[in-house]
């Protein structure tokens, strides 16, 4: 019977043309608002990571000022300081930890015909690439004892790759960045986690760094950061180990944990670990030390901006006034076929036959909205991308996947089927005999 | 096979009552031809309404091959139009943007036959009322007159044991009327029951019997089976 459904709705969209185009275009305009912002809202809040979020928790010790919290209303720092962090690395209490932090220095190509260029880099410990799931074009990250004898070796992005070696296998080839000539050890492929997890304090919509490199050069080289660095506490002097040992915070801690019993080991440890700070003058807030998984963190963050939600909250609303549009037109169009309706219901067709006919058709007009609504999401995503284009992230956020071409086509069909209800109620209720002698 | 006794039908708004059928009596019997006529408003196309499972009645009872009416879901009424009773109509009635074949396909549709027996029933019957080469015409393209035996054909094609026919002549000449009678006729003589509502005598007289509505009452009968004493 659908088929049947199906050809009768096709007819009666052909029999009001214009009452179905503007129940089409209703949705669809419907559709394409609301999508441009779902789709936006869908990307910020997407999992980076989806295979491995569960096992990944960001670090927070609450190192911070005794006389008022890091944030309201009591939230501990989402960084650690450089103490913390080497002594977290050092104890090695979960399955793997990575320490990191992000920084700009410059590549000088071995070409003197190419000027040096500035690149994010980011240093950090060999369970970076692993513990991340970092994909690998050629070779892969540096091994730990890298770490410890702190060579001097790197990990190229695709990008950089392409610019400096064409795109070829560069592994064993070297980099001149800042002076220091590193070994390039891997070049990973196409990588965007969004929102940017690891570090959502550099701007959780930015690309990912160029480069990688240990984090134990880094700080051999006197390397800062350019992330976000805050302190609440004066340092003793401007100098790098007076930096290194001061209470502010400026790099990002993971650890990998499995399982309930292991992150709440972890919590006894790291609890025991600010006990222990405590003796030694250090920590005077009382203990609030945070793990969250990776969506805990994203949520902890709150990485989708509440300007975000509310255009959402508006875009829905107008999907419904679009909706209620399309209520009063398949109102009236229905209305006008009360007569058919009447007829069939004579010649047999049950309320549910009519009901079903009549939602079918509905849901042929959403589909229709659907689909010029994603082209309409389209165009809302190409706008948005043109007017907040000096911003570097936008490209990240405005474009569409398949899932969310499916989501528009669903919420078109559904949307429709919605607003098809109150009219196919009515029609359902249209007595067999009313129209039959009129028609 | 088909018993009323004492049905009534009010339609009431907030002001006004009208009884549109009093106590209204009448049987008829398996394959008999009857003709039903009245003055305009004298309740006939009610009659008939509630005789097709159309619309339902205020009081009485009403027995379709034993099977009390009143008892039935929307649903089990809708089953008993679709496969015992057809209808023709006055106006024709047919979908305007479906062609004939689709036309006639409409209550088997709903009858949930498979597409190869819908088929055969609906190329039998167009066949039958002599409009095989028309199957895909629109109802625009055709004359009143075939537009009526496409109605028909549509009646006939869910093989249903009656038919209800309110003024089936009354929108064509009468070449085309007297056409359409023998067609009847015909229908009736293989065995299908005929209720037929009509304000022209001559027609009525081609029934074997004839009913006289009058104020929502059987007020006389040729050949009557079984009439009301209709009491004022």
């Amino acid at each position: 019977m659908i088929r049947y459904y199906i050809k009768l709705g096709m007819l009666g969209i052909r029999q009001n043309p214009i009452l179905s185009a503007l129940m089409v275009a209703a949705i669809a305009v419907g559709i394409g608002a609301c999508m441009t912002i779902i789709n936006i809202d869908y990307v910020m809040s997407g999992n980076p990571i989806p295979q491995r979020s569960e096992v990944l928790y960001h670090v927070q010790l609450d190192s911070w000022d005794p006389n008022e919290p890091a944030e309201e209303p009591n939230e501990p720092p989402n960084q650690v300081t450089y103490l913390d962090g080497t002594a977290l690395l050092g104890a090695a209490e979960g399955r793997r930890q990575v320490l990191s932090y992000r920084s700009t220095r410059v590549v000088q190509p071995a070409d003197p015909d190419v000027r040096p260029f500035e690149v994010g880099a980011r240093s950090a410990t060999a369970d970076f690439f692993p513990m991340f799931d970092v994909p690998f074009l050629y070779g892969r990250g540096w091994d730990k004892s890298a770490d410890d004898t702190l060579e001097q070796v790197i990990v190229l992005g695709r990008e950089i790759n392409e610019r400096l070696f064409g795109g070829e296998d560069s592994v064993g080839s070297t980099l001149t960045m800042n002076g220091e000539v590193f070994r390039v050890t891997g070049v990973i492929d196409d990588w965007t986690p969004i929102p940017k997890f690891y570090d959502v304090t550099t701007g959780p919509f930015d690309e990912v760094e160029e480069v990688y490199f240990p984090f134990s050069v880094s700080i051999a080289q006197e390397v800062r950061g350019d992330g976000n660095t805050n302190c609440w506490k004066p340092r003793d002097d401007a100098g790098w180990n007076s930096f290194l040992n001061s209470e502010c915070v400026w790099m990002q801690f993971w650890v990998e944990l499995h399982g309930a019993d292991e992150k709440r080991d972890y919590m006894t440890f790291l609890d025991a670990y600010v006990e222990s700070q405590k003796r030694l003058g250090r920590f005077p807030r009382p203990l609030n030390n945070r793990l969250n998984d990776v969506m805990e963190w994203m949520a902890d963050q709150e990485i989708v901006a509440d300007d975000v939600q509310v255009l959402l909250g508006l875009a829905i609303l107008f999907l419904v006034v679009c909706l209620l549009n399309t209520i009063g037109l398949l109102l009236a169009k229905i209305m006008r076929r009360s007569g058919d309706i009447s007829l069939r219901r004579a010649l047999g067709a049950s309320r549910s036959a009519i009901f079903s006919q009549y939602i079918v058709e509905a849901g042929v007009i959403g589909l229709g909205g659907g689909i010029i609504g994603i082209g309409l999401t389209w165009l809302g995503l190409k706008g948005i991308e043109i007017l907040y284009g000096e911003l570097e992230f936008i490209e990240n956020l405005v474009h569409m996947d398949w899932v969310m071409v499916l989501a528009a086509i669903m919420l078109a069909i559904l949307s429709a089927l919605g607003a098809a209800l109150y009219p196919t109620w009515r029609a359902c209720r249209i007595h067999p005999a009313a129209q039959l002698k009129s028609l | 096979m088909l018993c009323m006794q004492n049905v009534s039908k009010v339609y009431r708004t907030d002001s006004v009552e009208t009884h549109a059928l009093r106590e209204f009596s009448l049987t008829v019997d398996e394959g008999e031809f009857v003709s039903v006529t009245g003055p305009s408003g004298s309740g006939k196309t009610t009659f008939l309404n509630i005789a097709g499972l159309l619309e339902e009645f205020s009081n009485g009872t009403y027995e379709l091959d034993g099977k009390d009416i009143s008892r039935l879901s929307d649903r089990e009424r809708s089953r008993v139009r679709n496969e015992k009773i057809g209808f023709i109509f006055q106006s024709f009635n047919l979908i305007p943007e479906l062609d004939i074949f689709d036309n006639v396909d409409v209550p088997l549709r709903y009858r949930g036959l498979k597409s190869a027996e819908r088929r055969k029933r609906i190329e039998r019957v167009i066949e039958m009322v002599g409009l095989g080469s028309r199957l895909h015409h629109l109802p625009s393209q055709l004359s009143g007159g075939q537009q009526q035996r496409v109605a028909i054909a549509r009646a006939l094609a869910g093989e249903p044991r009656f038919l209800l026919a309110d003024e089936p002549t009354g929108n064509l000449d009468s070449a085309m009327a007297t056409s359409v009678m023998e067609l009847l006729a015909e229908i009736n003589n293989s065995g299908t029951t005929i209720i037929m509502v009509t304000h022209e005598a001559a027609l009525a007289r081609r029934a074997a019997r004839n009913i006289s509505v009058r104020d929502g009452r059987v007020s006389s009968g040729k050949g009557l089976h079984v009439a009301s004493a209709a009491t004022a």
